[in-house]
Formats: C-alpha cells, structure tokens, sequence
C-alpha cells in the first residue's frame, strides 16, 4: 500500500491543464508540417502555415493555442494499491482544474445548467473517469475538449448485419457532414462495439492514441486506413475551404458487444489536439 | 497569394467588391460578439430598441477571447462556430451589419440575407487563436461586461487575415473548394 495525499494530484492537474493548452504534442506538429508539403490546395497550405506559426506562438509565449480552452477531460488510472489522503480525490482533481484555468489564464466555458447557461467561472466540474488498475501508481491523463468539434460527434446503434461498410459509411458521413465546422484538418476518434455509453468512451479514448500509430489489430489498422482516404476524398480540406487533408487520422477502438447489436460512435477532435500527461 | 487590405467601416461598394475565396486583411475597428450578445441585439431589434453601440456599416466578430495575461492586449482570440448565429444574422444584416467573421457552414436563410442587404461572410483560422491575437491592438468592452468572455468588445486590429466564404452575390467557397478538390 502506498499513501498519496491528493494535494499532489491538485498540482499535478493546474500544471496539466497549462501545459496541454500551451503545447501542442509533435506527433501533431509533424502532421501539419506533413500537410505543409504535401496539401495541394494553395489556401489548404496557407491554413498549415498559421496553425504551425500558432503552435510556435503558443508555445514560446506560454499562452492557449486556441481561445477555446475546453471541457477538462481527465482520464485516470488509478492502482489499487494506492491509499488516498488529505481529501476528497474528485475535489482534488476539480481544484486542480480550477487552479489551472486561472493562473493559467485560461477560457472558462462551462455552464452550470445546460438551459440556465450560467457560467461556473472556474472551468468546473470536469468530466471525470476512473479506471482501477493493479499497482500503485495513479496515472492522469487530461484532454481538454473543445466545443465546436464537439459539437459535431454522432453515435449510432447500427445493426450487426450493417458489418463493416455501415461503420465506414456512419463514419465518414459523420465528418463529410461537419464540413467546415469543427476547424478541420480534424481527428477522428471511433468507438465500436460495448453498449450506448461505453461506445460513446471508446471514440473519446481512441483521441488520446498518438497520431501516427495505428490500432494493433492489423484488421482494424486497415479499417482506419481506409477511412481516413475516403474521408480525404470528401475535398473539405483545411478549415474547409477545399483541399485533401480534411483528416490527421482515424483512430479506432473496439470493445466486444451484445449479439443484437453493433454500436458506433464518432468524437470529432479538432486539429488542436490537446493532452498532458502525468504518473504519480 | 493575392491579399486584399480593407479598412473599416465598409462601404457597399467595398462589399461588392468581395468575392468568395477572396484572402482579405482587416484593418481598423472590429466588433466582439457571439451567442448571448446576439441575443440581446436581436431582443432590442423586436422591440424596436436602439443598440448599446451603433453596428450600421460594421464588422462583427464570433470570438469568445481568452483572459489577457499581464502585458497582453486580449488572450487567444480565433473565430466560434458560426452556425450557432444563423438564428439572429439576417435581423443582425437587415439592421446594417456588413460583414461577419467566424468559422463554419452558414444556413440558407444567412446566405439569402448576405444577398439581400449587401453583405459578407469571411472565416477566419479556427484554432489560430494564440496567432489572431496578434492583430489585435486594442481591445475594450463596450456592452454586457456581465457576459464575461461574450461580452461585446470594439477591437481595433491591424491585418487581421479573414478569407471570404459568402459573398453577396450567392457564392461559396466551402462548397466550391470542395467540389474542386473532391475525388470519385
Ligand atoms: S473546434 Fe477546436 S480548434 Fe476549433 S475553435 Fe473549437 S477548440 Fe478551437
């Protein structure tokens, strides 16, 4: 048993919710640098100029790549054999986020109540999930989520006798049909299989994957291949004045499901793709 | 790439020189305002109520900034979505807006409107917001400080980069860029 007082968790969280909104991952740097070179679109390229020029301002002068700063989603792993102390852990992590999107000077753009539309002013709660691990370490993964590519997700219960063209077309009609709202060149996170909520999860975690590395199963290594050319056959390209990278990736994650059914879900994630990561 | 320089405010004539696809760079006074500002204009507009600032001739801009940390002007500061505005624009164009900035499709009713009374729809980087904020010189809320980030702000910038989606003779970039760049 190790003992951890959630006052570490507090300053752990503040300075990742900093530092995902500062620096975007070089996974995605080269992505956009690759888009530089390679989109044929003359105004596609000019979009790739500015978002490297941005990451570059944002970076040196310690400020938010995109005004949007997000819904603080934080993902934990926390061990077993980990004994909590000095407070409440839920209230630890929403200090943290609190803490952060102040001193970090950060938009706050959550409401209390999605019809009374009341700003919280501190960026709380944050949506949270925990997974129980074995070991003793707590692993935190925050991933602030902007609105506007948010906006744009889908879940479907599709049909098993669908197979695999209803997901590749639910897919990219997902995206063809966001267009130009969710600040494309966008990423592509798909959930399959579980149930209505767990499908929901799975494309949410599918973002958190690096660029660049595709799923382990090489069946569904193809599957995203091959979505991510359709979709970059749509021709929305770069903020969607026309162009071939509309996507980054597609990045899929699988969970067995009930006989009766076969759920999708997409979770659009704008191109900045924001994560921090720390193990305490 | 060919880049026009306007002033602000806009004239019909400087309107109807803009076509879509057309790289623009924005110097003078912009206006801040998204959701729950355009609400309120479009509240006063039914009740026959006057602005809290005058709009006729004036460029509006869909952005929510971030806090400006000491010694900066305005936090990021890159264009919303601007669908979320399709419900208030045409009254906000009747009234005598001329150009809107933001990001993202327009609905039908918006692009009729452009048409009917002269106006343009530019986008801006959705995402540069750390970038956009370089342009902008000065920044003082005008109306609806209550509103925090949504509150109304008169920007002064200084080539501020917009790409025009809608023009006021019915094009659109987004569907034309991606007809052009569609593959079977
Ligand atoms: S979709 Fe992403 S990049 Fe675009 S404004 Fe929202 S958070 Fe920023």
């Amino acid at each position: 048993m190790r003992t951890v007082n959630v006052k570490l968790i507090v300053d752990a969280v503040a300075e990742m919710c900093k530092e995902a909104n500062y620096f975007l991952g070089d996974d995605v740097i080269r992505a956009f640098e690759k888009g530089l070179a390679e989109e044929v679109s003359p105004v596609g390229k000019e979009v790739f100029k500015q978002l490297l020029e941005n990451a570059r301002i944002a970076r040196d002068e310690k400020v938010p790549m995109c005004q949007d700063t997000g819904f603080a989603v934080l993902f934990v792993e926390l061990g077993q054999d980990v004994h909590l102390t000095g407070g409440d852990f839920n209230e630890a992590l929403n200090e943290g986020v609190r803490r952060g999107y102040t001193d970090g000077y950060l938009r706050k753009s959550i409401v209390k109540d999605p019809l009374e539309r009341v700003n919280t002013k501190d960026n709380t709660p944050a949506v949270i999930h925990v997974e129980i691990v074995p070991g003793d370490k707590i692993k935190l993964t925050l991933a602030p989520k902007g609105g506007g590519s948010e906006n744009m997700s889908a879940i479907r219960m599709l049909t098993p006798s669908q197979g695999t063209p209803g997901l590749v077309d639910f897919v990219v009609e997902t995206v063809s049909q966001a267009g130009a709202n969710p600040c494309p060149p966008v990423i592509v996170g798909v959930g399959f299989g579980g149930t209505f909520e767990k499908v929901a999860y799975l494309a949410k975690k599918a973002l958190l994957r690096p660029l660049n590395q595709p799923n382990q199963d090489p069946f569904y290594a193809e599957l995203e291949k091959e979505m991510l050319e359709k979709i970059n056959k749509t021709g929305i390209g770069p903020q969607g004045y026309g162009g071939r990278f509309t996507a980054l990736a597609v990045h899929v994650e699988v969970f067995p499901c009930h006989i009766a059914s076969m759920p999708a879900a997409v979770n659009i994630n704008c191109h900045a793709s924001r994560h921090a990561e720390r193990v305490i | 790439m060919e880049v026009k320089r306007i002033r602000t405010p806009l004239t019909d004539e400087v309107v109807l020189d803009l076509k879509a696809g057309d790289n623009v760079l924005f110097s003078g006074v912009i206006y801040a305002a998204r959701d729950a500002a355009h609400k309120k204009l479009v509240e006063l507009l039914e009740k026959g109520e006057e602005w809290p600032v005058d709009l006729r001739g004036q460029v509006i801009y869909y952005v929510g900034p971030a806090p400006a940390k000491p010694g900066q002007v305005i936090g990021s500061a890159g264009p919303t979505t601007s669908g979320r505005m399709d419900a208030y624009t045409p009254a906000v164009l009747e009234y005598g807006v001329k150009a809107v900035i933001g990001k993202g499709l327009r609905n039908e009713a918006t692009r009729k409107a452009l048409q009917d009374y002269k106006a343009v729809y530019l986008a801006a980087t959705g995402g540069a917001g750390a970038l956009l904020a370089r342009t902008i010189k000065e920044s003082e809320v005008v109306a609806y400080p209550e509103l925090g980030p949504e509150a109304i702000r008169r920007l002064v910038v200084e080539d501020f980069p917009a790409t025009v989606i809608n023009d006021a003779y019915g094009n659109d970039l987004y569907a034309e860029g991606r007809n052009k760049y569609a593959l079977p």
